[in-house]
C-alpha cells in the first residue's frame, strides 16, 4: 500500500526540484500587472476573466548571472522599495551613461554598477524617473516573448527611445561585454 | 547499455536539481576574504555558512552580518554588518576622523544600511549610500573555517 504512495512521492519531490531549477536557472512566465509597459505589454485586471486578457510573458534568466543585458532591452527587476514585488520595465542606460529625464532638464551620469529603467508608458509609470538609477543586481531576467493573449504571442524587441541617452563610449560595458553584441 | 546511461544521467540530474535549490533556497557556504570585517571576520578568509530564510522572509534584524550583491559592482559579493533597517534615523560618519562631521541619514523604503566593522578598511552605505534590501543575497549564521575559530553568529 506503501510502495506506490512513495514512489508518487519521490516523482513528485524530483519535478519540483526541477522546476524549482529550470525556474531559478532558465527561466520564468510573468503576468503583466499594471499599464507601466503600455503599448507593449498590456495589464490583466485582478477579477479572473480580465486576467485572463492580459499578457503573459516569458523572461529568461541565462543572461543574469553575467549581467549581459543591452540598452532597449525589456528586463524583470525587483523594486527597490519593496523587495517582494517584481517590475518590468526597460533598461535605457548602463553605469557611464548621460540619461536625459524625459519632461525636465535634468540630465544624470549613471555611477558604476547602476542602470536607468523607464516604463514604455512615462505618464503612469513608477521607475528611475522616481527612485533614481538603481544597482543592476537588482535585474533578474530579460523579456524575451509574449505567450498570451495569442493574437499577441510575438518577441518583446530591444528598443532604445531616440535622443534620451548619450553613450560615453559604445564599447565601455564592462559588466555587458561588448556592445557590438547587442547591435 | 543505454538505459544504464540514462538512469545514471537522470540520477545526475536530480542531484544537481536538489544541490541547486538547497544552495539558491536554503543555505550557501561562501569564502569571505577582506579586511573590512575586521575583527568579527578574519582579513585573511573564512569560510562562512549562510541562510536564505531570514532574507527571504525579511527577517534580516540591525545587527546581523549579511552577504550581498555589492551596488557598484552586480558580479561582486560583500559581506557586511546591517546598522539600520527601513524607516530608521542612523548618524553617519562619514570620515571616521572626523568626529564633528556626522550626518543623519533617514533609511528610505526597502533599503537598508550596511557598514563594515572597521570603518577605516570597509567600502560602504557610507560610500554608496543605502542599499536595496533585494540585493541581499543570506545571512551569515556560522563561520566554518579555519577550524579553531568555529562560531555562531
Amino acid at each position: 500500500m506503501a510502495e506506490p504512495l512513495w514512489f508518487l512521492a519521490k516523482r513528485s519531490a524530483a519535478a519540483a526540484m526541477i522546476c524549482i531549477t529550470f525556474t531559478d536557472i532558465v527561466g520564468n512566465f510573468a503576468t503583466i500587472q499594471g499599464n507601466s509597459m503600455q503599448p507593449t505589454l498590456q495589464q490583466g485586471h485582478k477579477d479572473f476573466i480580465s486576467l485572463l486578457k492580459g499578457d503573459v510573458v516569458f523572461y529568461e534568466k541565462i543572461s543574469a548571472p553575467a549581467y549581459k543585458y543591452c540598452r532597449g532591452d525589456v528586463v524583470v527587476l525587483r523594486s527597490p522599495t519593496d523587495p517582494d514585488q517584481l517590475m518590468v520595465k526597460r533598461l535605457i542606460a548602463m553605469q557611464g551613461d548621460w540619461v536625459n529625464v524625459p519632461g525636465s532638464h535634468e540630465i544624470h551620469q549613471i555611477p558604476k554598477g547602476r542602470c536607468w529603467v523607464e516604463g514604455d508608458n512615462g505618464n503612469l509609470s513608477l521607475d528611475s524617473r522616481n527612485f533614481g538609477p538603481i544597482p543592476l543586481g537588482l535585474v533578474k531576467g530579460r523579456v524575451t516573448i509574449k505567450v498570451w493573449p495569442p493574437h499577441r504571442i510575438g518577441r518583446v524587441e530591444r528598443v532604445l527611445p531616440e535622443g534620451q541617452v548619450m553613450f560615453t563610449d559604445m564599447h565601455s560595458c564592462v559588466i555587458t561585454r561588448s556592445c557590438l553584441e547587442c547591435e | 547499455m543505454f538505459s544504464d546511461i540514462a538512469r545514471k544521467f537522470c540520477q545526475v540530474f536530480n542531484l544537481f536539481c536538489c544541490v541547486h535549490v538547497f544552495h539558491a533556497h536554503v543555505g550557501q557556504l561562501h569564502y569571505v576574504v577582506g579586511p573590512s570585517m575586521f575583527p568579527t571576520l578574519n582579513a585573511t578568509g573564512d569560510l562562512l555558512f549562510l541562510e536564505r530564510f531570514s532574507v527571504r522572509f525579511q527577517k534580516v534584524n540591525v545587527g546581523d552580518i549579511v552577504v550581498a550583491c555589492s551596488p557598484e559592482n552586480p558580479r561582486v559579493l560583500i559581506c557586511k554588518r546591517v546598522l539600520a533597517v527601513e524607516g530608521d534615523s542612523i548618524s553617519v560618519l562619514p570620515e571616521p576622523y572626523a568626529q564633528d562631521a556626522a550626518k543623519n541619514v533617514l533609511i528610505p523604503k526597502g533599503h537598508v544600511w550596511l557598514q563594515g566593522d572597521d570603518p577605516y578598511k570597509s567600502r560602504d552605505s557610507r560610500h554608496y549610500g543605502p542599499v536595496p534590501y533585494a540585493l541581499l543575497q543570506g545571512k551569515v549564521q556560522l563561520r566554518i573555517w579555519p577550524p579553531h575559530s568555529w562560531k555562531k553568529f
